[in-house]
């Protein structure tokens, strides 16, 4: 299932570039001490952007909910359908959500609170994203 | 003139506010609506604009004034349903030139200003105040009600207009891209995974009935009651053009958008225009309608901490946007005859019925109470207008449905297993929407 093709801008560029390594990273204030996703130019919770980084996560992540989605609009998914499209939540914290095809998970057989850990796939374009896989 | 949008001053966002400085002193007297269609036909005399005329000069018949007493005008400009003119796509001079267009030959067409309005409506003349809300008609509402309260206006239009266009929405543009933008893949929004319209309400949906242990089976009392009630309002697309009764097998068998939401869950998108007029009680009094009074609007502006909503905090949310309706209006949920709460996608009806603590329900109580008498001949009645589901994506039935109870003449549609006093409607999201208290008597 070949999603379409990511062309990093500058507010994910470091996000997309760390995919390619297959690393993990998340935005992250040190003055606040606290994770964002999606990324933005400010924190949310003090405004600055002055200490804003990307930070590691462990690519560990439970299942928080999931769809099954039927009828996407994006056309490049539309031969895969029904699909699974779950949100998982970062052990690091679960404030933090990041979406998954859950690849390798039968249609609607989602184990919602299962420990899942982040894999990386190329997109149309070669750029590499972030999924998820049930951990064995 | 230029039309600004409605400064943040305007809103009622937090709770502790205390009572509505404007309770009661200002009224909906006048309802106009264009008649509804599936999508624009191409031809000048059914444009998204000529709906908007049409349903600004019934508002103003159905008030009983003349068009030079209007000295105000709030509309949304934002009329799609979905439905983008393409940059390239030829745009039709013929309908263009058919209107006093302004700079911009979609205005009217797939947009809207308050300039075009003025310039295709010379009888108003005296209009000296306009102001976008932006998103829907329960926006346009509270910037006009608060217009009119602080003395800005004193007899206002207001305005909500769609448009529709051939083709499904959503499904060119950036849909049909090979490759996308960082930012948009990673969402939230539709973004490389997919996700249909409803996919966050789903989601929500699903979480409920885990925690819950209820079932997307048991909305079908809801559906089939929204269908019923939108087939005895008139002026909606299910009356008008498809007046099908949904029935539980209907809604079981449809199939899935975004599993748990199915196709019936989510509204038709039409195109249909609706207006209001509004005036201080005072001008009200004189009119040909008997005035609705409001009591109180509030807002609601939550966000999510990441991708998409939980349900704490949806819950969260919708709990605080009941306090502030009831606090601002100087009531309790024990007061409210009927609701009127959005239902555009219909899965998140419950989590605004449930905030408000509608017939003193709690979070989890709504599946349950849907199973119950619903209907508008019972004491419990849930969206008597039907919504969005019962007549189409306008965002504006279960206003217009307020008003015209409160006033007596919603006709086949009056709820009579309860004397209608004092409403509430609004939306759109739990997590973001505009809401307004209505009364029968001002105070
Ligand atoms: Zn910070």
């Amino acid at each position: 299932m070949v999603k379409q093709g990511v062309i990093p801008d500058d507010l994910t560029k470091p996000f997309w570039e760390a995919a390619n390594e297959e690393r993990l990273v998340i935005q992250n204030c040190t003055a606040c001490n606290r994770l964002q996703h999606p990324p933005v130019a400010t924190c949310r919770q003090c405004g600055s952007g002055d200490n804003l980084e990307w930070k590691g996560m462990s690519g560990r992540a439970k299942i928080y909910n999931y769809t099954v989605v039927y009828d996407t609009p994006i056309r490049m998914l539309q031969d895969n359908q029904p699909f699974n499209l779950a949100v998982v939540m970062l052990d690091e914290d679960p404030g933090i959500q990041m979406y998954s095809h859950l690849p390798g998970t039968p249609v609607d057989e989602v184990p919602v609170g299962a420990s899942v850990e982040v894999i990386f796939e190329a997109t149309a374009n070669g750029q590499k994203v972030p999924e998820w896989r049930v951990a064995g | 003139m230029t039309t600004q949008n409605a400064p943040a001053s305007f809103y009622r966002t937090t709770e502790g506010l205390g009572v509505w400085p404007h309770k009661g002193k200002v009224a909906a007297v006048g309802i106009g609506h264009s008649p509804t269609a599936r999508r624009w036909d191409g031809t000048p005399e059914n444009t998204m604009g000529a709906n908007s005329i049409l349903a600004l000069r019934r508002a103003i018949e159905d008030a009983g004034v003349s068009p030079d007493q209007i000295d105000g005008l709030v509309i949304d400009p934002v009329t799609t349903t979905g439905a983008h003119w393409d940059a390239g796509d030829p745009i039709p001079m013929d309908v263009v030139n058919y209107y006093n267009p302004t700079d911009d030959p979609l205005d009217g067409i797939a947009k809207l200003s308050c300039e075009w309005l003025l310039k295709n409506m010379p009888e108003l003349t005296n209009v000296k105040f306009t102001m976008y809300g932006t998103g829907c008609m329960s926006h346009a509402i509270v910037v006009a009600a608060q217009a009119v309260g602080d003395g800005l206006t004193n007899t206002c239009l207001v305005l909500k207009s769609w448009h529709n266009l051939e083709g499904r929405y959503n499904q060119a543009g950036v849909s049909a891209a090979e490759d996308v933008s960082g930012s948009y893949a990673i969402g939230p929004g539709r973004t490389i995974w997919g996700p249909p319209g409803c996919f966050g309400t789903a989601l929500q949906f699903a979480e409920y009935c885990r925690k819950y242990g209820k079932s997307h089976d048991m909305m079908a009392p809801f559906m089939a009651n929204s269908r019923r009630n939108g087939l005895l309002f008139p002026e909606g697309y299910w009356a008008q053009h498809r007046p099908e009764q949904l029935t539980a097998e209907d809604y079981l068998a449809a199939r899935w958008i975004a599993k748990p939401a199915s196709l019936f869950d989510n509204d038709i998108p039409v195109m249909v225009s609706a207006a209001y007029l509004f005036a201080t009680a005072e001008r009200a009094k004189d009119m040909k309608q008997k005035p609705v009074y409001i009591l109180n609007h509030a807002s609601s502006r939550g966000t999510a901490r990441s991708l998409t909503p939980t349900l704490d905090e949806i819950q969260a949310e919708t709990g605080s946007t009941g306090r502030k309706i009831f606090e601002g209006a100087g009531i309790t949920a024990d007061d409210l005859s009927f609701e009127n709460m959005y239902d555009g996608f219909a899965l998140f009806h419950q989590f605004h019925i449930e905030g408000l603590g509608y017939r003193g329900m709690k979070f989890g109580d709504a599946l349950d109470f849907y199973q119950t008498d619903i209907s508008i001949e019972g004491p419990n009645p849930v969206l008597p207008s039907g919504g969005n589901i019962g007549s189409g994506r306008s965002r504006f039935w279960m206003h217009t449905d307020c008003i015209q109870q409160l006033q007596g003449r919603a006709g086949a549609r009056s709820v009579t297993g309860v004397k209608p006093e004092i409403a509430v409607s609004g939306g759109p999201m739990p997590m973001g929407g505009n809401f307004t208290v209505w009364s029968a008597s001002p105070d």
